[in-house]
């Protein structure tokens, strides 16, 4: 080849250029997700079309919101004059002025502070499990609630003396969690007495005599253990305990209560109501289901024929009638089998069957969770000589709940939003209850869509907070697959 | 010299029962066992105690004696004269008739939000997951009171639909108007559509106190006549394309095949459809207070089916999505690279992997919508839950029949679902070795 033949070689370098307008910044991402092809553009101008309608609708409505009134009727008048005659509006006033009652439904007003701080102890019995020995963790958690624990105190005004026993008692745990935070988890065994002796008051003794029962378990258990191994000393440790609870627990604690009366004014179960029956309901429900639950589990997976049957059928009656029937079965039914003349509270009874209804739920779910383990994680416990409760805990379990993550918490959150559901048999629950009763009010008829949204925007809220916190959680706990 | 053959022989000690791994297991199941009779008859004997204690026996025998009470919403005759047993049909065939709709709205919007969720439209796909979050992250509960609060307060009263002498003079037409080409109005006391109606019917007979409606019939053995008929010329086609390699055209013969038979028996029967109206009085003044033909859907029956839809939906919308994303994208490719259309891709290689992830979640969720039905007793709606559970419980007092009867009714529909579940499974389970 020769030079001559070559017309033109470029001798120095082109100036870099920037992408074309179309490949580059808002242009391109609006050409890749909004307009790739004719019928993304459609659905594009359709989805625009509904976020224009929506926000038409509802944006004046928000905008005109009225948080000062006494009816609605004052509401429209005072809308009619701020935004012209025909304007729209929220009536948020409704619930600046049943906000007490949507909380606490129909709780003594003076007793506020007993809710409030059983509410503020959850959060530190729940310290320990979820930071277990971590300082820093456990003062912040243990701070933030104590302090947001007085700051709504001091909103619905109580007289002052309780306000300073609430922070004292905020302040002593503050200190333990600072001092020594393996401590707290005292609070969370203790804390199932506490909370329903501050919930439901009367005598101190009864919560105290229950705890007793379970110290004497928990004594005989540790007493024997070393010569009988684990399983004799429960089962003896559990007989002693319910000798204690069936026959010499009542009259231990009533003379004690005769000689000293402590305790605070004993609250009815229908004055419970709004979100704090929600609360008391799906806390006691999620803690009690997830060990039955766990039981189950392990029952339906077992070798014996018995036991899985037993399981088996359980679970699947369960998952197989609606939660309202359980319901019902709680309201109408649980007085034909319990003996003549016993009645305990609906609450009670209700937590137990919801219970009982969410463990079935659960056991599925981790059972799902035992099947997707391999083979060999079982044949590598036996190997190593672990016995049954030694590889349940140590190497089964941990794997498979947190295999079962998603599923326990799509359960927990079913089971919170079920918790609605007792406004059927004649519990004040903050949707059907307290909304019917607020709704039923001369200064509120009418009203409806202010009070379901802001239960619903509640609900959304713990929900939506809770599988957030399950993602987060199951990304932590992630190990393999980095 | 022992040999080592000769086992031990170790007397038996009380203590293996429990050390043991030979013996342990019988022993736990024994204590069980005896536990669980104990219990169980613990709770008889309680039973009927309380039931001596209150003068009360089990006895079913109410089941046949007269209701008297009414049910607004009935798929079979029923007067408040009919039986408690009867009513009991009743609200088992409104539970059925809530649950079979919610099923099909609910994996309509499910399939229809799932598969947009996953659209690479940014802004669909974020509405969507909106829509998802929203629904699923409060109670259903209060979907169904806003849907029926909102029906039932907010809707217009059937006069509001009159035309007046006023309006007819000054030209003005009536404050509410009816929708979908004049054919549905949704009042605040019900919503009033379309009857279907037939000039020649078949006639009918009774059989077991349940009325057998022949023109009903004969349609449905038409349908089904028609899907086999089609099925057939499927298969012919299927054998010609795996003879020769080529389809031959179907979808002119499956449309004529499905649709022409019913339609020439709809039409042989004289079947058109009664618009809800005002009775027209002189110069188009409507007289009357409520409309008259068409058929009345109470609030109560359109809340629970939208509620129900919507909520369950999003359940749905979920399972579809995962299922779709568990079929890897090498799958699609692999097709791609046999030279398969996109179509054929879809319909081929993804949607029957992607159906096996999706089945069962979308089973349960119908499981679920049936039990929720039960959430209808908020909104009185009469189901299985609001007669035999409701009224009849309250009117008889009998707690315990009633209650039994109606968890073993579920038991049973639960049941039913789930082992048809099972089937679906274990046929399209992956065979492997």
């Amino acid at each position: 080849m020769t030079k001559s033949s070559l017309s033109f070689v470029r001798r120095d370098m082109l100036a870099p250029q920037s992408a074309p307008v179309t490949e580059r910044g808002a242009v391109k991402w609006l050409r890749e997700n909004l307009f790739s092809s004719i019928g993304n553009s459609v659905l594009t101008i359709l989805g625009l079309l509904v976020l224009f309608w929506i926000v038409q609708a509802s944006l004046p409505w928000l905008l005109n919101g009225v948080w000062q009134a006494n009816s609605l009727g004052e509401c429209r008048t005072i809308i009619a004059a701020t935004a012209g005659e025909g304007a729209s509006g929220a009536c948020w006033a409704m619930i600046a002025q049943r906000w007490n009652q949507f909380m606490f439904g129909f709780y003594p007003k003076t007793d506020y502070w007993r809710p409030i701080l059983s509410f503020a102890l959850m959060f530190v019995a729940l310290t320990p499990v979820l930071y277990y020995g971590l300082r820093r963790a456990a003062m912040l958690m243990v701070g933030t609630v104590g302090v947001l624990a007085v700051l709504s105190l001091a909103l619905v005004q109580t007289d002052g003396w309780h306000d300073a026993l609430v922070a004292a008692v905020m302040l002593g745990l503050f200190a333990v969690a600072a001092i020594m935070p393996k401590k707290l988890v005292w609070v969370t065994l203790v804390f199932p007495a506490v909370g329903f002796f501050l919930l439901w008051g009367g005598s101190v003794w009864g919560p105290v005599g229950t705890l007793f029962g379970f110290g004497i378990w928990v004594a005989i258990w540790l007493v024997l253990q070393s010569r009988l191994g684990v399983v004799v000393p429960a089962a003896i440790g559990l007989v002693a305990a319910s000798l204690w609870w069936l026959v010499l627990q009542t009259s231990v604690t009533t003379a004690l209560h005769g000689i000293a009366p402590l305790g605070l004014t004993a609250i009815d179960s229908d004055q419970f109501g709004g979100f704090l029956l929600a609360f008391v309901i799906g806390v006691t429900a999620i803690s009690a289901s997830l060990p039955i639950g766990i039981l189950l589990a392990l029952g339906r997976q077992s070798d014996m024929l018995l036991i899985k049957t037993l399981s088996v059928g359980f679970i699947e009656f369960v998952r197989g009638v609606p939660l309202i029937t359980m319901l019902f079965t709680a309201s109408l039914l649980l007085q034909y089998f319990l003996p003549p003349r016993t009645n305990f509270d609906l609450i009670l009874r209700v937590i137990i069957l919801v219970s009982l209804f969410a463990s079935a739920y659960i056991a599925e779910v981790i059972r799902g969770g035992l099947a997707a383990l391999p083979r060999g994680q079982y044949e590598a416990a036996d190997a190593l000589g672990l016995d049954y409760w030694q590889a349940q805990r140590l190497i089964i379990m941990p794997q498979a709940l947190k295999i079962s993550i998603p599923g326990i918490v799509s359960s927990f959150i079913g089971l919170f939003k079920d918790t609605t559901l007792v406004a059927l048999v004649g519990l004040a629950d903050p949707l059907q209850g307290i909304t019917k009763i607020v709704r039923a009010d001369i200064a509120w008829k009418g009203i409806y869509w202010e009070p379901f949204i802001f239960v619903g925007a509640i609900f959304f809220l713990f929900c939506f907070g809770m599988s957030r916190y399950s993602m987060y959680l199951e990304r932590k706990l992630k190990t393999d697959h980095r | 010299m022992a040999l080592a053959a000769d086992t031990p022989k170790d007397s038996f000690r009380l203590s293996m029962l429990i050390y043991d791994t030979r013996f342990r297991a019988i022993t736990i199941q024994v204590i069980v066992l005896i536990l669980v009779l104990l219990g169980i008859g613990w709770l008889v004997n309680n039973t009927i105690e309380n039931l001596a204690a209150k003068d009360k026996d089990i006895n079913f025998s109410f089941l046949f004696s007269r209701a008297g009470y009414d049910i607004d919403q009935q798929l079979i005759p029923y007067t408040n004269d009919s039986t408690h047993g009867r009513a009991l049909v009743i609200g088992l065939l409104n539970t059925l008739v809530v649950a079979f709709f919610a099923c099909i709205f609910a994996t309509l919007i499910g399939v229809f939000a799932g598969v947009l969720r996953l659209s690479k439209n940014w802004l669909v796909g974020r509405l969507m997951t909106v829509y998802v979050e929203v629904f699923r992250n409060v109670p259903l509960l209060l979907w169904i009171l806003l849907a029926f609060v909102i029906f039932s307060e907010t809707m217009p009263e059937p006069k509001d639909f009159k035309t007046t002498q006023a309006m007819v003079d000054a030209g003005t037409t009536p404050a509410a108007q009816m929708i979908l080409f004049d054919s549905v109005a949704i009042t605040n006391r019900g919503t009033n559509i379309p009857a279907p109606l037939l000039e020649r019917p078949l006639g009918g007979t009774e059989a077991f106190g349940v009325p057998i409606n022949f023109s009903v019939l004969a349609t449905l053995l038409v349908i089904a006549g028609s899907i086999w008929v089609n099925y057939l010329v499927r298969r012919r086609a299927k054998a010609v394309q795996e003879d020769t390699g080529i389809r031959p055209v179907t979808w002119w013969k499956s449309l004529l095949i499905l649709i022409a038979p019913t339609l020439a028996l709809l039409i042989a029967m004289g079947f058109h459809l009664e618009v809800p109206a005002f009775p027209m009085g002189e110069n188009g003044v409507s007289k009357g207070f409520n409309f008259v033909g068409g058929i009345n859907v109470a609030h109560s029956f359109t809340a629970l089916l939208i509620a129900l839809s919507l909520y369950h939906g999003t359940y749905i919308a979920e399972a579809v999505r995962s299922g779709i994303l568990a079929i890897s994208r090498g799958q699609t490719e692999a097709a791609y690279a046999l030279g398969l259309r996109p179509g054929r891709t879809m319909s081929l290689i993804i949607l029957p992997q992607a159906l096996r992830v999706i089945i069962p979640p979308l089973i349960s969720q119908f499981l679920n919508i049936t039990k929720n039905t039960t959430l209808g007793v908020a909104i009185s709606y009469l189901d299985l839950k609001g007669t035999l559970g409701g009224i009849t419980l309250n009117q008889t007092g009998r707690e315990l029949e009633c209650m039994l009867l109606m968890m073993l009714i579920y038991l049973i529909l639960s049941l039913l679902i789930s082992s048809g579940m099972n089937v679906y499974n274990t046929a399209v389970k992956l065979k492997e070795r």
